[in-house]
């Protein structure tokens, strides 16, 4: 038993596990970041009155949204890195990494502009016919009536797609990023496969310990921001 | 997309600034375009030779439509699989006894809550601990990663299903005389189902797209078929264009029979029917300012 919980301790001291988890919270982040920017001028083109920015938006959005999120990472790395020769820092970890964020940036923000546009939805049809009663043509109605009220009917889509961001992190191990959750877990699978339980243990409760604040925060945010009607 | 309410049917004057708009989008969109061709061209990636090597017959027939198959044919195993993990653990949270609830709640939650990578990785593992003579641990780990996710998507949508059928339907099953499980076996669960079909056909595509998670753990599917291609060929970007074409044709065809589906099985349910979003959890959006339509 005492062997048993030493090699364990040993285990998790050899390798970083709390480094792993922190750089999927950085891609989150920035990804995050990126793809709620891009996702909100998808959205805006969507719902313009300009028909060539609508048909830009929607083939994005169906591109990006059908194509495997593996398929854009490795794409990051053999397709713009390898290929393209595009270099976004000049040393490889940081280089990995940001090619990781720009892939899940992209992946994500057709979901975000499907949320935000879902989110445009909830506001009731009232709202745009009384903007444009007052006077307001397109994008002040956009950012003063329709914006406000959208995103605080997307909260709960929004929060889901940054919960399924958190989760796709993990695929960051196809734009060689061996140091975050999944490669690391692997790696210790591979050399420890007597602690094979253990290892998916400790790797799942952390993701269970990130997920699920996050879906009761989203839930309560999006209760408390929801436009009464 | 139909014409939205949030401009006004134009006039003269916003006619012509929608078409001077229209024409700066247009030539903005070519720009961008024409900046990625030339990227393309100033690094020789535009090679005929590239391409036709990533199209090519032999390339179709030892690699790509191979490796099209096993996607295939783990998404078709996960999807069943799927199916019935969501009926068992669906109706399981919606069980009359408290302990089948609670169990069935947690697997559920568990479930959604672990990236569907390191189940596969850890199934994996444990495949290759517990079936040593098995060839195809690759597969089995990425069928049985793929049904326990999706599985508790599904499960999520049968309850959010049932929930959203109007009350009167559950009251009228007890009001005959039936108890709550035969209510819910005979009277809710099949308009449940009906309604939760097109969010169902709308999460094959997530299967699908998630298939190819199992290049990671080394299955032979289309993406792996495709690196086999260009580690020898030297034409990543070509290859990896090629894949994805085939599984965005793939998805966008299912969006559309989900999309048919809703429109054809609206009147067949008390329920309203959705469509899901293809990550995360499916929801019912409600027809606002921006249209009602979906892609």
């Amino acid at each position: 038993m005492n062997d048993y919980l030493s090699g364990l301790g040993a285990l998790l001291q050899q390798y970083d596990v709390l480094g792993a988890f922190w750089t999927n919270i950085q891609l989150t982040f920035w990804g995050a970041l990126i793809a709620l920017a891009l996702g909100t001028l998808l959205a805006l083109m969507r719902i313009s009155p300009i028909a060539s920015l609508r048909w830009a938006g929607a083939t994005y959005v169906s591109i990006f949204r059908n194509t495997p999120l593996t398929i854009i990472m490795t794409f990051m790395v053999m397709g713009v890195w390898t290929a393209l020769q595009i270099q976004l820092a000049d040393n490889f970890e940081d280089n990995f990494f940001r090619l990781a964020v720009v892939g899940l940036a992209v992946y994500h923000a057709a979901f975000v502009c499907e949320a935000i546009r879902s989110g445009v939805n909830t506001v009731p049809l009232g709202q745009a016919e009384a903007a444009r009663a007052i006077g307001l043509s397109f994008l002040p109605a956009a950012r003063l009536i329709i914006l406000p009220q959208a995103f605080r009917g997307a909260t709960a889509p929004l929060g889901n797609t940054l919960i399924a961001l958190l989760k796709n992190s993990t695929v960051a191990a196809a734009a060689s990023v061996s140091w975050e959750t999944s490669s690391t877990m692997k790696t210790m699978i591979e050399f420890n496969p007597n602690y094979l339980w253990e290892i998916f243990a400790v790797f799942a409760i952390g993701y269970v310990i990130l997920v699920i604040p996050i879906g009761l925060l989203t839930t309560w945010l999006s209760r408390r921001l929801a436009v009464k009607r | 997309m139909s014409a939205s309410v949030l401009f006004d049917a134009p006039g003269p004057r916003a006619r012509s600034w929608t078409l001077a708009g229209n024409i700066v989008g247009a030539l903005v969109v070519l720009a961008v375009a024409a900046w990625v061709l030339v990227q393309l061209d100033s690094k020789g990636q535009l090679e005929p030779q590239l391409w036709a090597d990533a199209v090519s017959a032999r390339t179709w027939q030892y690699y790509l439509i191979p490796g099209l198959l096993n996607t295939l044919r783990a998404a078709a195993f996960a999807i069943v699989g799927s199916i019935v993990f969501g009926l068992v653990f669906g109706t399981g949270r919606l069980s009359q006894i408290g302990l089948v609830r609670g169990v069935s709640g947690t697997v559920v939650e568990f479930f959604r809550a672990v990236p569907v990578l390191l189940m596969m990785v850890f199934f994996y593992g444990l495949f290759g601990q517990l079936l040593p003579g098995v060839g195809d641990k690759a597969f089995l780990a990425v069928v049985v990663a793929l049904i326990l996710y999706n599985g508790s998507v599904i499960a999520e949508l049968v309850r959010s299903g049932v929930g959203n059928l109007p009350r009167g339907q559950g009251e009228a099953g007890l009001a005959i005389g039936l108890t709550p499980g035969q209510t819910l076996r005979s009277v809710q669960l099949p308009q449940a189902l009906v309604a939760m079909l097109p969010a169902m056909v709308s999460q094959i595509v997530v299967v699908l797209k998630d298939s190819a998670l199992g290049q990671l753990i080394g299955y032979q599917e289309l993406l792996r078929t495709g690196q086999i291609v260009y580690s020898a060929d030297g034409n990543p970007l070509q290859v990896l264009t090629v894949v994805a074409v085939v599984f965005i044709v793939l998805n966008l065809l299912l969006t559309v029979v989900a999309h048919q589906l809703s429109r054809l099985l609206s009147s067949r349910t008390a329920g309203q029917t959705i469509e899901g979003t293809g990550i995360g959890n499916p929801t019912a959006v409600a027809a606002g300012a921006g249209g009602t339509d979906k892609i």
